[in-house]
């Protein structure tokens, strides 16, 4: 619901508010601009009287000064019957410049306030206006929830390019969205008069003046006591005519002067409507100030951005959305497959199933697990496919299923299955597939299955548990799903390493060419590789960057691992089909915090890598585990290289196939007294290697951050602790 | 009161002649080609004094804007009755705005004059852009504007 309710206005009204902002954009730098250009007096230098004094000694046809928020003082005159009009110089009188509006600012205040469309126009404004303010609530409101609360609002972000930069600029503009949002709508409230605009009538003109001769300009009383500053207007009385007065406006109110007493008459104090129309205004233009309208500025220039990216987003959505052929009803499905999904992605996975259930006979009915309904009355088995969202929360198609199950139980002893779908990065991963799992437990249901997880879309643990699951329901069920295949790039095997082979874990550094250009990657990213013989692409981590000039990954070959016997097998010169897919969690943050490198056997790659590119000699420790120095020491010359010319700072590496032997864990806890050192000069910690090394790395780090209480938790979620494991 | 309803008669009878004696104005004011959005205007008439007596016309339909007509906005106070019915759309650069309105005999010929306000947002405001005395003699010739106004014409 929250969700529709940003994207829904966002996709009507994305040019309308698109164009408010450019417009609103180019305008918020005119103040800065009139600023640069004009004199500033401090409050107390100089008074109305000294200024009109001055300006009488270069217009002696003087009818107007004015002064803008800005503070542009303008002075208007008639010379030989000719009107002019000239900003001054406060301090001298003498003109600066003649004055005239740019065209090109009016124009875009024009287009900003009503599109040339008169009064449709300013209402479509005001509407523009409400969507802004509509879009930066919903939105606002979607970044608590998927960060975990307001508290943890200015945590890092995760997700795709899109999804985080949406995400980022709209955390970044919020304040100067919604401050702009609704002074904007408090305007044109005021400009159709749902809103009192605080206009209050003028001054009664005087009934008496004084008769006598007319005094100096500059020793007018009344002009003496007010401030430049203050001054909005003075209009001088008509030539010759002895029963005329000034008019004066100032901050404060609106008054008459006597020409002949200097005596301020009929004065009229501005209300507070009128002050907090003023008020409002100068927030939504920055007029007078600056300093504010040139950020408010900036904000306004991040909804382009946020428009074009929230579009793409709602777009992939919606081509992920459920497209699922052959559903059964409810009622009569022997098998039942729900859906917990927040972008739709997990959709794909579910059709993948549906249809691979349908093939082999079944009847099977798909749904989102919000629609669960409790009565399945032919339901043999249940499958639950779920995303988590934000902090351990559920996805949008499943915010109501764990009260909607406890309301309506379960059949005893229904056999189900839970398989979660999620990101390690996130410090909560799958964790409300494991709440659906308990509650499953609960309600009496059966599981097949232990709860299985799948990380960041990977086909292959797709395949693995759906090999699982055929083997339970005693039937072949190959789950074939590829979320998008990108573009592929034709490799050429150029250089291998070959290490291991002793230890009984032949590991492989590989170099490829590409027979055109190479594409665009970091060490970090990965490299999607499609065997031949299985339409399932592996992803394997880069130790190289395009800049480099090769594409470099490190591979172990394992039994019956269909692409590292591939890759191990190939011939230099051989072609293999590849794509990027990149991965810009996982890289060493910039600025000059140290970075703790983690990693045993292959999981070295991406971090010597990092360690080649560290050109700017940040302090980088790495911990690395293997198994002999003699046989699978892997980058071992190129690691001493990088010690010596400072790229490493220090190179712990622990080996688990010699006499005393050690793992990476070890030494961890071994250099406690190092680390936590690093930790409070603002580390940063990189791991990469098995999921089983990654767990026993966490377990040795939290005993390591213990007396400095912390956990890797808390790491996790400030973005300083980052995995990439397999 | 029969009595009432025959002095009621007559008073209308004695205003009738007054209304007779009034006659259409033809209004003719050309802008410049000024760089700016549409113009307000006042035209009205003053005596020979400059005080306020009339108004004939207020382009500009925002009563917040009129102060900025500043002669006029003190004469007529900015009382609706004043410009009830004789006031329409602001007049944008380079346009003309013509408008017939209803002029009594007894100010032509007699020291009045026709006197222009105009105001332009973010630019200057000109009081008496136009000042011309209202006599038969000077009716079909145009007058020439200080500031927003080229020519200002009236026929009677």
């Amino acid at each position: 619901m929250l969700r529709q309710s940003h994207s829904l206005p966002g996709l009507i009204a994305a040019l309308l508010v698109m164009l408010l902002a450019i417009s609103g954009a180019i305008l918020s730098v005119d103040p800065a601009l009139e600023r640069l250009h004009n004199t500033a007096t401090a409050t107390g230098q100089l008074n109305v009287g000294q200024l009109a004094g001055r300006v009488a000694n270069h217009f002696p046809g003087v009818e107007q000064i004015q002064r803008t928020a800005s503070g542009t003082v303008i002075v208007y005159y008639n010379k030989n019957g000719q009107a002019g009009a000239e900003t001054v110089d406060p301090l001298t009188g003498e003109s600066l410049a003649p004055y005239a509006t740019s065209a090109f600012t009016r124009w875009v205040k024009e287009l900003h306030r009503s599109m040339f469309l008169g009064t449709p126009g300013h209402g479509a404004s005001g509407v523009g206006a409400l969507f802004m303010l509509m879009l930066s609530v919903s939105g606002a409101l979607l970044l608590a929830r998927r960060l975990g609360g307001w508290r943890n609002l200015l945590r890092p972000l995760r997700g795709t390019f899109s999804q985080r930069w949406h995400a980022e600029v709209g955390r970044l503009a919020l304040l100067g969205l919604l401050l702009s949002a609704l002074s904007g709508l408090y305007m044109s409230a005021t400009t159709f008069g749902f809103i009192a605009d605080g206009s209050q009538s003028e001054p009664a003109f005087p009934a008496h003046v004084s008769t006598g001769p007319t005094l100096p300009v500059a020793t007018l009383q009344a002009l003496q006591a007010t401030d430049l500053n203050d001054l909005r207007e003075l209009v001088y009385p008509s030539p010759g005519n002895p029963h005329d007065v000034f008019s004066l406006r100032t901050a404060q109110g609106d008054g008459y002067v006597d020409q002949a007493s200097g005596a301020l008459l009929s004065y009229q104090a501005h209300d507070s409507m009128h002050n907090l129309y003023e008020w409002i205004y100068q927030l939504h233009t920055g007029e007078g100030l600056w300093w504010l309208g040139l950020p408010l500025g900036l904000c306004a220039l991040c909804v382009p951005l946020m428009s074009v990216t929230g579009i793409l987003l709602w777009w992939r959505r919606r081509k992920a959305g459920p497209n699922i052929r052959h559903n059964s009803p409810a009622h009569s499905a022997d098998s039942v497959i729900l859906v917990g999904s927040e972008n739709n992605s997990t959709w794909g996975f579910a059709k993948t199933l549906h249809d691979a259930l349908h093939q082999s006979g079944h009847q099977v009915h798909s749904a989102a697990m919000n629609n669960w309904v409790g009565d399945y009355r032919k339901a043999q088995r249940v499958f639950i496919l779920t995303a988590t969202h934000g902090d351990g929360d559920a996805p949008a198609s499943a915010s109501q299923f764990l009260a909607r199950l406890a309301k309506t139980g379960l059949k005893p002893g229904l056999p189900f299955a839970v398989l979660g779908l999620g990101d390690r990065q996130f410090a909560q991963f799958c964790q409300y597939a494991h709440q659906v799992q308990d509650a499953m437990l609960q309600a009496g249901g059966s599981p097949l299955l232990g709860l299985e997880t799948v990380n960041r879309q990977s086909s292959q643990e797709f395949a693995r548990w759906g090999h699982a699951l055929g083997e339970v329901l005693g039937q072949d069920l190959v789950l074939v799903h590829t979320p998008q295949q990108p573009r592929t790039h034709q490799l050429q095997l150029t250089e291998r390493i070959a290490y291991g082979e002793q230890v009984n874990a032949p590991t492989h550094i590989l170099r490829f060419k590409a027979c055109g250009e190479l594409p665009g990657f970091l060490a970090g990213d990965l490299v999607g590789i499609v065997p031949p013989g299985s339409p399932i692409p592996r992803f394997y981590s880069l130790a190289s960057g395009s800049r480099d000039g090769v594409l470099e990954i490190c591979v172990r070959k394992h039994n019956g691992g269909m692409c590292s016997q591939f890759l191990h097998g190939l011939n230099i010169g051989a072609l293999i089909e590849a794509f990027i897919q990149p991965n810009p969690q996982f890289r060493p943050a910039s600025g000059a915090h140290p970075v703790i490198l983690i990693g045993a056997g292959t999981g070295i790659g991406p971090l010597a890598g990092f360690i080649r590119n560290n050109k700017a000699r940040h302090p980088m420790h790495l911990y690395w585990g293997g198994r002999n120095p003699t046989s699978d020491f892997l980058y071992e010359p190129e690691l001493n290289q990088y010690l010596s010319d400072r790229r490493l700072t220090a190179l712990r590496a622990a080996f688990s196939q010699v006499q005393d032997r050690c793992y990476v864990q070890d030494r961890l806890i071994g250099d406690a007294l190092t680390l936590r050192r690093l930790i409070e000069k603002g580390a940063q910690v990189l791991v990469c290697g098995s999921r089983e090394m990654a767990k026993g790395v966490i377990q040795a780090l939290d005993e390591v951050l213990a007396p400095l209480n912390l956990s890797v938790l808390t790491l996790k979620a400030q973005g300083r602790y980052r995995e990439d494991v397999y | 009161m029969k009595k009432i309803i025959a002095t009621t008669c007559l008073a209308g009878a004695i205003a009738l002649p007054g209304l007779a004696q009034a006659r259409e104005v033809t209004l003719t004011t050309q802008l410049k080609d000024y760089s700016g959005n549409d113009a307000y205007l006042a035209i009205y008439v003053t005596d020979a004094n400059g005080q306020y007596q009339k108004t004939l016309w207020v382009a500009g339909k925002k009563a917040k804007y009129y102060k900025h007509l500043s002669d006029w906005a003190r004469g007529s106070g900015m009382n609706p009755s004043e410009f009830d019915g004789v006031s329409g759309a602001s007049v944008g650069s380079g346009r003309t705005l013509k408008v017939s309105v209803e002029l009594a005999d007894t100010l032509i010929d007699a020291g009045y004059q026709i006197r222009i306000d105009s105001a332009v947002e973010d630019k200057r405001d000109a009081r008496a852009d136009v000042s011309a005395p209202l006599t038969s003699k000077g009716a079909g010739q145009p007058a020439t504007g200080s500031t927003y106004v080229e020519s200002f014409t009236y026929d009677l």
